[in-house]
C-alpha cells in the first residue's frame, strides 16, 4: 500500500503516480541494498591490501589472497574491449537458453500429463523418480560416449539439469489445485480442454515459475561446469566457464574474479528475466 | 437463459410468486457411507428432507455431522450410497445412478470461496456463460458487468479477487452462480469468518437478491440468528450420522429488515432453535469423548 497523505483541509490528497525510477530512489530498501554492497567492497579492498600498507605480519587470512576490487576493476576494464570476453558471455548464454528452453517446451507439458492422467502418471513416474536424483554432472561421461559432438553432450546435459526440475514443480503444482475451482468450473458447464486450459493451466502458472527460476540456476551451474570440463579444445569451448578455467591456468587471479563476478551478473540478469515474465503472465500475483 | 435481450432484469427475470417455483428439491432415505481404507464412516443415515421451490432452507447441526456430505451429493461433487434426490421431480441421483451430474441448475458457494484468482471478478461471472456458449465473450462481459453494478460491485469489476475484501469477493461469487440462472443456490456456510458488520451487510444483500430472483437457496450455517432471520425453515439435523431432527418455521414475512431480530417472535424462534441444536451439540460431544476413550 502506499502512502495517503492527510492534506490540511482534512480530506485524503490522492498519491501522486510516481515514475518507476522515482519508486526505486525512494525506496529504502533500494539504498539499504546499495549501501551493503558498498560496505561489502570496501571490507574487500582494505582486508586484501592490508599486507601492502603494514607489512607480510598483516596478511588477512583468506580476503589477502584475493586481489582487491580495484584491481579487478582495472582487468575487467582491460577485458571490457575484447571480442573473446563477450563471445564468453554470447556461448555461455547461448547454452544456458537453448538448454532452459527445451527443458521448459518438453516439462511443462509432460509435467501436466502427468498431473492430469493417470494412465500416463503410472507409466512414466516410477521411471522419472530413479532418473530424477543422479545429478545432472554425473551425466558428462555417459552424455560424452552417446553423443557426437561435445557441444551436443553439453546441451543434453543443461537440459537434464532444468528439466528434471521443471517437472517436478508443474506436476506438485498441477496435483495441488483446489478442487473447489475444478468443481465450481465443472459445474457451470466448463468442457474437459477448458478445465485444462483455463483452470489447471493458469493455476499452475505460479509453480511453472518457481520450477523455470530453480531450473535457470541448475542450468547456469551445468553449463559453467561443463565448459570447465571440455577445457575449450575445438569443440565445446568457450563461454564464461572457461573463460575462468583459462585465467586460472594463466595464473591470472583477477580474471578469475572477473569471470566469477561476470557469471554472478549473468545470472542475476536470467532470474530477474524470470521474474520479469512471472509478472507479465501472471497478473493477479503483481498486486503486492 | 434469455440471449435476445441479455440485459433485462439483470438477466434474472422476474418470476411471480404464485406461480409454482421451480427447484423443488427432495431427499429420500438418503444414506452416504465414507470408506476410506476400510473403514467404513457413515456420514448422512437415511435422511429425508422436502425444499419446495423458491423455499430458503436453513440447515444448522453439530460440526462434521454431514451437512456439507448432504450439500455435496446435491450438487454432484460425489455419489450416494442409498436412497434418491430429485430436482423438480428429475431424478439427480438414486438407485443405478449414484452420482448426480454436475450442471449449472445447481450452483454452489463454497465454504471458503472458490474465485478463480487469476481472472477479474467480471471475468468470473462471465466465464459460466462462455463455457456454457450460451453468451459470447464480450456479451458475457458485459451482461457480468451490468449485474456486478445491481449488486453494488460496479467499480470493483476489473480487480482480482485477491484485491478486494472478503465481503465484495462472496458476493460475487453469488453474482457469478446466479448470471446461470440456477434452479437452486447451494451455499456452505459461504459467511463464517466474517466480522458481524459485513455478514449483516451479507444478509441484506442476499435477502435482496432472493427477493429479486425467488432463487431455492439451501444454507448451511452455524449461525442460529442468521438461520432464522433467513430462513422460510430451520432445518437442524441430528450429530453423525446426519438425519433430521426438527424442522421450525420462518413465518416472519419478507422482505424482513434487521429490526426483526430484535423482536418478540424472533426470540421465541431462536429459543426453539436453540434448544434443539444445544440437545445434538451434547450428543455431539458425548459421541467425541466417547470415541477418544
Ligand atoms: N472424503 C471423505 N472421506 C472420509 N470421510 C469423510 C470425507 N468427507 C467427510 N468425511 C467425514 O464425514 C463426516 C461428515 O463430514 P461433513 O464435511 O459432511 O460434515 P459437516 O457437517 O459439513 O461439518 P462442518 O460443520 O464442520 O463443516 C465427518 O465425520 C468427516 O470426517
Ligand atoms: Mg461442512
Amino acid at each position: 500500500m502506499t502512502d495517503v497523505a492527510q492534506s490540511s483541509s482534512g480530506a485524503y490528497a490522492l498519491p501522486r503516480r510516481r515514475s518507476k525510477l522515482e519508486k526505486l530512489i525512494q525506496n529504502v530498501s533500494f539504498w539499504r541494498g546499495v549501501t551493503a554492497v558498498i560496505v561489502f567492497l570496501c571490507v574487500w579492498e582494505v582486508g586484501s591490501r592490508m599486507d601492502e600498507w603494514l607489512g607480510e605480519a598483516w596478511t588477512v587470512p583468506f580476503v589477502g589472497l584475493i586481489p582487491p576490487p580495484t584491481d579487478v576493476a582495472v582487468a575487467w576494464l582491460e577485458v571490457l574491449p575484447k571480442a573473446g570476453y563477450w563471445n564468453s558471455w554470447y556461448e555461455s548464454f547461448r547454452r544456458v537458453l537453448s538448454g532452459f528452453l527445451v527443458a521448459m517446451a518438453l516439462g511443462i507439458p509432460f509435467g501436466l500429463l502427468l498431473a492430469v492422467n493417470k494412465y500416463f502418471r503410472d507409466l512414466f513416474f516410477p521411471p522419472f523418480e530413479i532418473l530424477r536424483p543422479i545429478p545432472p554432472l554425473a551425466w558428462v561421461p555417459a552424455s560424452l560416449i552417446f553423443w557426437p559432438t561435445n557441444e551436443m553432450s553439453i546441451a543434453f546435459v543443461t537440459f537434464l539439469g532444468a528439466f528434471f526440475t521443471i517437472v517436478i514443480n508443474v506436476l506438485g503444482g498441477a496435483r495441488s489445485i483446489d478442487v473447489r475451482y475444478l468443481r465450481a468450473a465443472q459445474s457451470m458447464g466448463a468442457s474437459q480442454w477448458h478445465l485444462f486450459s483455463r483452470i489447471v493451466l493458469p493455476a499452475t502458472l505460479p509453480s511453472i515459475f518457481t520450477g523455470a527460476a530453480v531450473g535457470m540456476g541448475i542450468t547456469w551451474e551445468v553449463v559453467l561446469a561443463a565448459e570447465m570440463i571440455s577445457g575449450g579444445g575445438t569443440q565445446g569451448g568457450g563461454g564464461l566457464g572457461f573463460f575462468i578455467w583459462n585465467s586460472y591456468m594463466g595464473g591470472s587471479l583477477t580474471q578469475i574474479v572477473v569471470g566469477m563476478i561476470s557469471i554472478g551478473i549473468a545470472g542475476f540478469l536470467s532470474s530477474s528475466a524470470i521474474r520479469a515474465l512471472g509478472d507479465w503472465f501472471m497478473p493477479w500475483k503483481r498486486m503486492f | 437463459m434469455n440471449v435476445s435481450a441479455p440485459f433485462s432484469e439483470a438477466g434474472t427475470p422476474h418470476k411471480k410468486p404464485e406461480q409454482a417455483l421451480k427447484g423443488a428439491i427432495s431427499i429420500r432415505n438418503v444414506t452416504k457411507i465414507y470408506d476410506p481404507e476400510g473403514v467404513n464412516v457413515m456420514a448422512v443415515d437415511n435422511a429425508s428432507m422436502e425444499i419446495a421451490g423458491g423455499e430458503v432452507c436453513m440447515i444448522v447441526g453439530p460440526s462434521g455431522c454431514g451437512k456439507t456430505t448432504l450439500l455435496n451429493a446435491i450438487a454432484g461433487f460425489h455419489s450416494i450410497t442409498s436412497g434418491e434426490i430429485r430436482l423438480d421431480g428429475e431424478l439427480l441421483c438414486g438407485p443405478g445412478k449414484p452420482k448426480a451430474k454436475q450442471g449449472a441448475d445447481r450452483m454452489v458457494v463454497f465454504q471458503h470461496g472458490a474465485l478463480f484468482p487469476w481472472k477479474t471478478l467480471a471475468e468470473n461471472v462471465a466465464y459460466g456463460p462462455i463455457v456454457q456458449g450460451a453468451l459470447s465473450k464480450s456479451l458475457a462481459m458485459e451482461k457480468a458487468r451490468h449485474m456486478l453494478a445491481d449488486a453494488g460491485l460496479g467499480d470493483v469489476g476489473n480487480k482480482y479477487p485477491g484485491e478486494v475484501s472478503s465481503g465484495m469477493a462472496r458476493r460475487a461469487e453469488i453474482v457469478r452462480a446466479l448470471i446461470n440462472d440456477p434452479k437452486v443456490l447451494l451455499l456452505d456456510e459461504p459467511y463464517r469468518a466474517m466480522d458481524a458488520l459485513t455478514k449483516s451487510i451479507m444478509h441484506e444483500s442476499l435477502l435482496e437478491t432472493y427477493d429479486r430472483t425467488k432463487v431455492t437457496i439451501f444454507f448451511i450455517t452455524h449461525d442460529l440468528e442468521e438461520a432464522i432471520f433467513l430462513g422460510d425453515k430451520v432445518h437442524i439435523v441430528t450429530t453423525r450420522p446426519c438425519q433430521l431432527k426438527k424442522t421450525v418455521n420462518v413465518d416472519i414475512p419478507r422482505p424482513r429488515s434487521y429490526a426483526v431480530q430484535s423482536s418478540e417472535q424472533f426470540r421465541v424462534l431462536m429459543e426453539e432453535v436453540n434448544e434443539a441444536v444445544h440437545e445434538e451439540a451434547i450428543k455431539a460431544f458425548e459421541a467425541g469423548e466417547r470415541e477418544l476413550a
